[in-house]
């Protein structure tokens, strides 16, 4: 289900209807994180990614007139179509060396994670791993992670607030 | 080895192929973004299930369970997203602004009108 509404986001047309459906990818692999057994993340990409984005994506297309969008139907470009294949073939291949689904003894759930599960309530006394390993062993991810929040809001706020500012300068200079 | 062990696999990579070729066709600016989302979600979910152990359940500790899945994804992976909406917002930014100066967000018009030589609108 997924994939069929990614292909439908390959194929639709209309801008308005690209973004919706984006919102509903994101509710769609909520979904598929819950079944993985990773609520936390679940509860991100619900909030963030099928809530925000979509925020954002109407928030764009609310200051983009829709003429801009030329009325192009999906159209076959063989070249990077076979470039895809070739990339996704390779990456097939490549598959045959990774450890099997679910399978507790591959080398990710060897390494770190059994001394989060058994030790993490001791050292840290919350029963969630995840706010845990989030909070308190990796915390510098954490603030590394504001400071890159922070970085794109004074982005944001300097790739739009920058035409305001000028009207501004120009009635002082006046 | 049976053959439907890797097919979380297959589908991350049959997702990432799909934003792949969104990010290379389509001209419209807004569309190589939502390609961007597609491909940074299919590296999500193989992340997340990378992290999935069979008859596991969810990282939160409860009476009654010893197996977990494996929390250290699931945090990459919090981090990820949100650090993700940052970028995204940081991008419909840049083509709000490109709408601005050039009225089209169409790489070949932007393309097209860069390369006449006319003094920019900015």
């Amino acid at each position: 289900m997924l994939a069929a509404t990614a292909v439908a986001l390959l194929c639709v047309r209309g801008l308005f209807v690209a973004s919706m459906l984006t919102g509903i990818y994101s509710l769609l692999s909520t979904a598929l994180f819950v079944l993985l057994d990773a609520v936390d993340v679940a509860f991100t990409e619900a909030a963030v990614g099928a809530g925000i984005t979509t925020v954002l994506f109407l928030a764009m297309l609310s200051k983009i007139p829709s003429r801009s969008e030329r009325s192009q139907a999906f159209n076959f470009q063989p070249l990077p179509f076979l470039v895809v294949l070739l990339t996704g073939g390779i990456l097939v291949y490549a598959t045959q060396d990774m450890p099997e689904f679910g399978d507790p003894k591959a080398p990710a759930n060897l390494h770190v994670a059994p001394k989060y599960i058994i030790e993490s309530e001791k050292e840290t006394g919350l029963p969630n791993m995840v706010t845990a390993v989030l909070a308190s062993y990796r915390g510098y991810d954490t603030l590394g992670e504001v400071t890159v929040i922070f970085t794109a809001g004074v982005g944001v706020l300097l790739l739009l607030g920058r035409k305001r500012r000028r009207v501004l300068g120009e009635s002082v200079e006046e | 080895m049976s053959w439907f062990s890797h097919y979380n696999y297959w589908i991350v990579i049959f997702l990432m192929m799909i934003g792949l070729y969104i990010v290379i066709c389509r001209d419209n600016l807004a569309r190589k973004v939502i390609g961007l989302n597609v491909f940074q979600t299919s590296v999500f979910v193989l992340f997340i299930s990378i992290g999935a152990v069979r008859g596991a359940t969810a990282p939160i500790l409860a009476a009654g369970f010893t197996e977990y899945a494996n929390p250290l994804p699931h945090v990459l992976i919090l981090t990820a997203i949100v650090v993700g909406v940052a970028t995204t917002s940081l991008a419909l930014a840049l083509i709000v602004r490109i709408n601005e100066a050039y009225e089209t967000i169409d790489e070949d018009q932007i393309q097209a009108m860069d390369s006449d030589g006319k003094p920019w609108n900015i």
